[in-house]
């Protein structure tokens, strides 16, 4: 179609004027775009920067070490070890499979923790690395890493993990690490980062436990840039974090060693030894013990089975949890009780015919025969139940239960171990709030040889025997220093017991060892300068006197024995429990004999120091303990 | 004496055509694609693959297109508008057909170096045929009822065929490009002031349809609805996007990260960083001066089409350059306003810098023709 001249000029003055007009409104457009630019870009833009700041940048935790754990000379009982490791980055590694295929030809994978492992590669990112498998010998590593070629994907690794170098000997004082479990993070109030790391190891038991804010130190952070997925694309900075504040124990490894050495073949038992100068815990034995480096890498379904059904409660800390009678370990209290109240004088006699009659009820001494006329000292040293069936009678239970708080019964002392005993030291007030019963005379007697509701831990026995030995108010300890910095000794202040009655008892208990007729004089130590003082107790489980012989292991007596060495000079207690030992004289005072000759020694005692009777035997068994602790690393110098 | 105002009596014929083409359009268009070729090495962390490389062949084969077309006489193409968009409706059917049988959707034609979309190439025809259809038409019927039922057929047809893909960025460009070039020809101000207010009651009744029998959209469609009006609700879906997009672009700054210093588009945060949101990695690098300056260039290429189209004399010529104009307009109008979260994604690439051959080559046949009125536009008096 021909356009007439007239109608072009007319479209096309029509074309102009709509194309100006779309044209101013596209420039609208245009300056709204830019308006919004310049918002953005300009007045928004730091909003926006921090924004993007925070989209790229994250901060990564890093584990801090762990803080170490010494004994009292600087030798290291929980230090941390170099764990090599095995990870492996799925998508640099192509055929997963078939790389694990080759590794496996190459060392030894265990199959249940391979198929972990291959769970946790299918659900993590393709980058990340998954650890295949750890603990590993350094041979296993050099292999991997000389095979690297034929291996894509897969790298060792090395990261810290919590090393017990003495294994079962401080199991029950250090306790041991391990995961963190969804329990754990219920039970504690805590919110350092640090616990949301996968498998980060806290304190499970014992000084790992109750120091662990210490020992864990603060979590550096490590800042990087990662990209949407996640992936790490740059380091940005690191700050590495505190680490852990390294902790001194009062206890001394080689006693300790010892001690758990000289416990284990009464299968079930335990010792306490402290210096009473100081309260320092020396050693802290257990038997059986456990191996606390299992639960670090965490125990075997199997392993654990074997530990909780061991009737010999391995995992049981029985120092200080276990609960005893303390049998005639108890005398003491009571002699003390009732010379304090003033109504013994220690000249005085009472006779022993074998039993006390109370109404138409005999007590019974444990010789049937009975002691004859027994004085305060010959009753400590023969261990005459019935001279104290007499003092209870006079002085009554509460005097002794005050006496015996004073020393340290009932209480539980403030130790970082897991659950520390407070043991039971009944009076009347207690049975009735407890058993809503009235206390009677009979139960006095019964408490006055340590039987009855009377209930004490190892750890008690020693600090009541640290007590009598120095005469003052002493607390015990096990932590020497943290991070360098020394905690102070507790309770040097006196007792507040009359010196000449103090005396009186310790005379009693020299008496025990020393004296031809004392239940320890087997047990005695020949060295003058290391004399020991003790006295001996036999709880019995049951009521009825039966030949121990004739029943069960678990019906039969628990043996005691607390003593203090040297005895002009003290500065030892040692207490012994062996559950259902038998005889505290036979079974308890030989091992705490030899524990405090060891203890004041320093090393094995000369053969002189023993009964010469013994020598012979313990001669021998003192060269094999000797053989076993040429394997355990001697002292180490420059530590802590 | 500037050649726009170059003023002889006949169309320059043979080679000399080279030296009447519009020069300033072409150096502006190979600006533009530079600063893609720039950003697409850069978002590929500094190399010339897999992005800058290809994108330079294409865009030398689109120049090449464009300088064959514009050196084709104008009055051709008017000739063959029908046709052209006969054959895109056919293309576009076929694919609709083959891509809702399920038989190896073949969405692409495949031009040897670039593989081409029948509903890009709807974009410029749909154009060219409008343009010739109101160029034939007598002026005084141009507003006539009867007369509308044409063009608003050719615009509608297209449009269902690519809503059905579904492809709504695509169907937004052919209305508004058709309607505009409708709005151009001089169709009464009344029926766009109606089609504006029914546009408005639609989408009331489109909102407030939702959750009932009658639903209109789908409720994916609702939902990327709700992510636009607030991105916040969906940030690790839809939402991620435009958040990223808007974090990416408003760090920029006044002058940007610096050249290939664009973490969040390095670094992943951002989609599409080489099609749709390479606006993004533009604004976050050179900041508010590089992404103004984009503009800027974008807006003075409308200009000069407006320019050349306001000066020809040839209704089909002017109607041709100012809808291309229009359509180029709006692609990247509709990106930027996307990737700055003042409209929603509709997948609408940046004109000439974003990666991709179909939008690319569509966009250079267009200028083709813009060239090819400015060349043979009718001289003298």
């Amino acid at each position: 179609m021909k356009r007439t001249p007239r109608d072009t000029e007319t479209s096309l003055r029509g074309i102009s004027r709509r194309g100006l007009v779309l044209g101013g409104l596209q420039l609208g457009v245009a300056g709204v775009l830019g308006w919004r630019m310049r918002q953005m870009q300009v007045e928004q833009a730091d909003q926006f920067r921090l924004l993007a700041e925070e989209n790229r940048i994250n901060m990564r935790l890093i584990a801090p070490a762990r803080g170490l754990i010494f004994d009292r000379n600087g030798i290291p009982l929980a230090e941390n070890a170099q764990n090599y490791r095995i990870v492996i980055v799925r998508e640099d590694a192509g055929d997963v499979d078939e790389v694990i295929a080759r590794l496996g030809d190459l060392i030894y994978l265990d199959p249940v923790e391979l198929e972990r492992a291959k769970k946790e590669i299918a659900r993590r990112s393709p980058f990340v690395p998954v650890t295949l498998t750890d603990q590993r010998s350094w041979e296993d590593i050099a292999a991997v890493a000389v095979n690297a070629p034929a291996l894509p994907g897969i790298t060792p690794d090395v990261g810290l993990t919590r090393n017990y170098p003495l294994a079962e000997d401080h199991a029950h004082i250090i306790g041991y690490v391990g995961p963190v479990s969804d329990y754990d993070l219920q039970r504690i109030d805590d919110d350092d980062p640090l616990l949301q790391i996968p498998k980060f190891q806290i304190g499970k038991t014992g000084v790992e436990q109750k120091y662990e804010r210490d020992l864990r130190g603060k979590a550096g952070t490590r800042r990087i840039e990662v990209n949407a997925a996640g992936r790490v694309m740059r380091e940005l900075g690191r700050d590495p974090g505190i680490p852990g504040a390294n902790i001194q124990l009062t206890v001394e490894s080689r006693l300790q060693n010892f001690v758990e050495a000289r416990l284990a073949p009464a299968l079930s038992a335990s010792a306490v030894v402290m210096d009473t100068r100081n309260g320092d815990l020396l050693a802290v034995g257990n038997a059986p013990s456990f191996d606390p480096n299992k639960f670090v890498r965490g125990i075997s379904v199997a392993d654990y089975g074997e530990l909780t059904e061991n009737i010999y409660r391995p995992l049981s800390n029985k120092a200080v949890q276990g609960a005893y009678p303390p049998g005639s370990t108890f005398k003491m209290m009571v002699s003390l009780a009732a010379m304090d109240a003033g109504q013994l004088n220690p000249g005085e006699t009472f006779y022993c015919g074998g039993y006390h009659k109370l109404g138409n009820r005999r007590f019974h001494c444990w010789k049937r025969g009975g002691h004859g006329w027994v004085d305060l000292e010959k009753s400590l040293e023969q261990s005459c139940d019935v001279y104290y069936y007499e003092l209870a009678q006079r002085i009554g239970i509460d005097r002794i239960a005050e006496t015996a708080r004073r020393f340290g019964l009932g209480e539980r002392f403030d130790l970082p171990m897991s659950a520390v005993s407070p043991g039971a030291m009944p009076d009347r007030a207690w049975l009735q709030e407890r058993y809503q019963q009235p206390w009677r005379v009979g139960d006095s007697l019964n408490a006055s040889i340590g039987q009855g509701y009377v209930l004490s831990t190892p750890l008690q026995l020693a600090v009541m025997t640290a007590r009598l030995a120095s005469g003052t108010r002493i607390e015990p300890r096990l932590v020497k220093s943290i991070d360098g910095v020394e905690l102070e000794p507790r309770g040097l202040e006196p007792l507040g017991f009359s010196n000449e009655h103090l005396r009186i008892v310790r005379n009693g208990m020299d008496a025990v060892c020393n004296s031809r007729r004392g239940t320890a004089y087997g047990s005695r130590i020949e060295a003058g300068d290391m004399r020991m003082a003790g006295k001996t107790g036999t709880s019995q489980v049951r009521s009825v006197v039966v030949s121990n012989n004739d029943v069960p292991w678990e019906q039969r007596d628990h043996a005691l024995y607390v003593g203090y060495a040297p005895f002009n000079n003290p500065h030892i207690s040692v207490s012994v429990v062996v559950e259902h030992g038998g005889g505290g004289s036979s079974v308890a005072a030989p091992i705490a004999r030899d524990i405090l000759l060891y203890a004041l020694h320093g090393k094995m005692p000369p053969v002189e120091s023993y009964p010469s009777a013994q020598r012979g035997r313990i001669g021998q068994f003192l060269s094999e303990l000797d053989l076993r602790q040429d394997f355990r690393p001697t002292e180490r110098s420059g530590r802590a | 004496m500037s050649y726009l105002e170059y003023n002889v009596k006949l169309v320059p014929t043979g080679l000399s055509k080279i030296l009447y083409l519009n020069w300033p359009l072409v150096v502006l268009l190979c600006t533009v694609a530079s600063v893609g070729f720039m950003m697409l090495y850069s978002v590929a962390g500094g190399s010339m693959y897999p992005w800058a490389e290809p994108q330079m062949e294409r865009f030398a084969f689109g120049l090449t297109v464009m300088f064959v077309i514009g050196m084709v006489p104008i009055w051709f193409w008017r000739n063959v508008a029908g046709l052209a968009y006969g054959v895109s409706l056919v293309l576009l059917l076929g694919v609709e057909f083959f891509g809702e049988t399920g038989m190896g959707a073949q969405r692409w034609i495949d031009l040897g170096i670039i593989r081409l979309q029948p509903s890009e190439l709807m974009k410029i025809t749909l154009v060219m045929v409008l343009a010739a259809y109101y160029d034939w038409l007598d002026t005084s019927k141009t507003s006539r009822p009867v007369w509308l039922v044409v063009p608003l057929l050719l615009i509608a047809l297209p449009t269902y065929l690519v809503l059905r893909q579904p492809d709504l960025g695509t169907a937004l460009l052919l209305v508004t490009g058709g309607g505009v070039v409708m709005f151009l020809a001089g169709v009464s101000w009344w029926y766009f002031m109606a089609v504006i207010g029914a546009g408005v009651g639609l989408v009331s009744a489109v909102l407030s349809s939702r959750g009932t029998d009658w639903q209109l959209l789908k409720d994916y469609q609702y939902r990327r609805i709700d992510t636009f009006l607030d991105p916040a609700n969906d940030p690790l879906g839809a939402g991620y996007h435009i958040t990223q997009s808007k974090i990416a672009l408003g760090s920029g700054g006044w002058t940007g990260r610096g050249f290939m210093q664009g973490t969040q588009s390095r670094l992943n945060f951002l989609p599409e960083k080489h099609t749709d949101f390479i606006f993004t990695t533009l604004a976050e690098e050179f900041g508010f001066v590089g992404a103004v300056s984009l503009l800027s260039l974008y807006v003075t290429i409308v200009i000069f089409c407006a320019v050349s189209a306001f000066r020809n004399r040839d209704r089909f010529g002017s109607l041709v350059t100012l809808g291309v104009a229009t359509t180029f307009f709006l692609f990247f109008a509709i990106n930027m306003a996307m990737v700055m979260g003042l409209a929603p994604v509709v997948g609408v690439p940046l004109p000439l810098v974003s990666y991709g051959g179909s939008a690319m080559l569509v966009l250079l046949a267009g200028f083709g023709l813009a060239q090819s009125a400015h060349v043979h536009r009718p001289r003298g008096r």
